[in-house]
């Protein structure tokens, strides 16, 4: 049996499905019948793979309608398409525009700002990522009959609205940052897929916003490789082997972010890739570049009016790069702030720690992380912070917070206040 | 998108709401609602995209211990066998928030007993830790 491109095969999915709803059909029959026309096409492609694949999955689900509009008892909608029709691709260039309209519509579909984000995410797998829905249940850890009502649901709930109408970006990039962050399991890997969608969306819309989610996205892939180590234990930005660093993707990362930029409308996704590019083009984690980072939080912080409780990660986010470009007391007196509102989370006991580590209070760092453990939600982050609080009394001035108070040092020299000797 | 168990105990938790005889001791029709409800959670949960586990366990428990070098496992029924905490089941589900879960717990928990009554058992909330790296 031939080797089945899977990949090709999911790119196809909304293509098609685009062009159902386009022509009239209704979202929901349409989906469904494409999602078993997919089905069908991963157990009969590998051994008669057909000529024309997206014709292939068309005609199948089309079939599929027509049948189960002949079984069906009830009234059967129809959507009006109103969306217009896109002309015939003629060259690469406008293929590709093409596909990126089709993601942009069914993303304003499956984004709908009416539905939960758990469904807006299952949906947007299947219908525009071109998922099973076995797939998508595994990479949530439930089971596949669960995951296939909360799409069904998530498809009744959007009966009868239109869905030609362009909605809320902001929502369609909040739900591919959840794909993005939702994480491995499984067979699929949903970074790499929330990568796919973004890049094409980013070929459907001139929103900055969107490149910025994708350079966002780019950059923090790019570590990935060395944020876990062989025994699969969580290794920390500032412990991490840089040289593992996926250095193409960072290049592109950064490519797409200068393009945003010089659109010259920064919003939370470029500002946050802008973090991540810093990061990402520091050679050892002594090298940072702290006063330009904090000086972008600072622009993130101010696209809120009530940061604190509107934007509490970013607040959070910036109190470290204030620990390291004035002290880590003021730092934590920046964590301070957030207490009410992160207080029962462990990220924020958990930048406590670092910061007292910074500072060089072993025992202060050790009751934090120890603090964060408790209130971990997932098992790696738990088991890495129990390790934390279980390292910190006992280490020794290690090359670490060595390197880090050398840096400030430095930084003394060059008449910076309010750092400790 | 997280998961939570909501736990029913045999015994343990607060002190009772409404203190209520053992199943044993009810009518046979209560004992069948009561049954049927549970069923109904189940179907509920899946009909919902909720649903991701319903087991319940034997009232038998047995407390286990390394036995040492060459020595057999000590097992033992416990400090206070009569009265000490014993999970009774649980449904396992995935849902938006916290708030979503207890709303689930306190529904569970308005389950039909003697009289056909709500029980106000309480329900036991933990949540699941996620396995994402």
């Amino acid at each position: 049996m031939r080797q089945l491109d899977e990949n090709a095969l999911r790119t196809l999915v909304p293509r098609v499905l685009a062009g159902l709803v386009r022509r009239g059909e209704d979202f929901d029959a349409a989906e469904d019948a494409l999602q078993e026309a997919l089905l069908e096409a991963l157990r009969v492609w590998p051994a008669t793979p057909p000529r024309d694949p997206r014709a292939w999955l068309a005609t199948v689900a089309t079939r599929r309608l027509v049948d189960a509009r002949r079984g069906e008892a009830a009234r059967h909608r129809r959507e009006e398409a109103t969306y217009a029709e896109p002309p015939p691709a003629a060259t690469e260039e406008s293929q590709a525009t093409e596909e990126g309209d089709d993601t942009l519509f069914l993303l304003f579909c499956c984004c709908h700002p009416d539905l939960a984000p758990a469904s807006q995410v299952a949906l947007t797998l299947r219908a525009v990522g071109g998922l099973t829905t076995r797939e998508i249940a595994d990479a949530f850890y439930v089971p596949e009959a669960t995951m296939a009502q909360r799409i069904s649901r998530a498809k009744r709930a959007l009966q009868g609205r239109r869905l030609d109408q362009l909605g809320d970006l902001a929502v369609v990039l909040r739900v591919l940052y959840l794909v993005y962050t939702a994480g491995h399991a499984g067979r699929v890997d949903l970074a790499g897929e929330a990568i796919r969608l973004a890049r094409q969306l980013t070929l459907a819309t001139e929103e900055p916003e969107a490149r910025g989610l994708l350079a966002l996205m780019l950059l923090n892939h790019a570590r990935l490789p060395a944020r876990l180590d062989s025994e699969g234990r969580i290794v920390t930005l500032d412990r991490q082997e840089r040289g593992m660093w996926d250095t193409r993707e960072i290049a592109e990362g950064v490519r797409v972010l200068q393009s945003a930029l010089a659109v010259g409308r920064p919003g939370r996704y470029q500002i946050e890739a802008a973090i991540a590019a810093l990061h990402d083009d520091a050679a050892s984690a002594e090298d940072t570049d702290w006063p330009q980072i904090l000086a972008w939080y600072d622009d993130l912080v101010a696209l809120t009016d009530d940061p604190v409780r509107q934007d509490p990660a970013a607040v959070l986010g910036r109190a470290v790069a204030v620990g390291h470009v004035l002290d880590a007391a003021a730092g934590l007196r920046e964590t301070d702030r957030l207490r009410k509102v992160l207080g029962e989370r462990h990220r924020w006991h958990a930048v406590r720690g670092y910061l007292h580590e910074l500072s060089g209070d072993l025992p202060a760092a050790a009751a934090a992380y120890a603090d964060a453990a408790r209130r971990a939600t997932d098992i790696a982050e738990r088991d890495h912070l129990v390790h934390q609080a279980a390292r910190a009394p006992a280490a020794e001035l290690d090359d670490w917070s060595t390197a880090h108070r050398a840096s400030k040092l430095s930084a003394a020299d060059s008449g910076q206040e309010g750092l400790r000797p | 998108m997280p998961k939570y168990l909501l736990l029913k105990h045999y015994r343990g938790g607060p002190a009772p709401h409404r203190p209520f005889p053992p199943m044993d001791q009810w009518a046979p029709e209560d004992v069948e609602a009561h049954m049927a409800f549970l069923k109904h959670v189940s179907a509920l949960l899946e009909e919902n995209g909720e649903f991701v586990d319903a087991q319940a366990l034997t009232p038998a428990r047995t407390w286990v211990r390394y036995g040492g070098p060459d020595a057999a496992p000590v097992t033992t029924d416990g400090p206070l066998p009569e009265t000490s905490d014993l999970v009774a089941g649980w449904y396992m589900i995935d849902v938006e928030s916290y708030e979503r879960a207890v709303e689930l717990a306190a529904y569970v928990s308005s389950e039909p007993g003697p009289g056909g009554e709500p029980l106000y058992e309480w329900i036991d909330v933990r949540e699941v830790m996620s396995d994402a790296p």
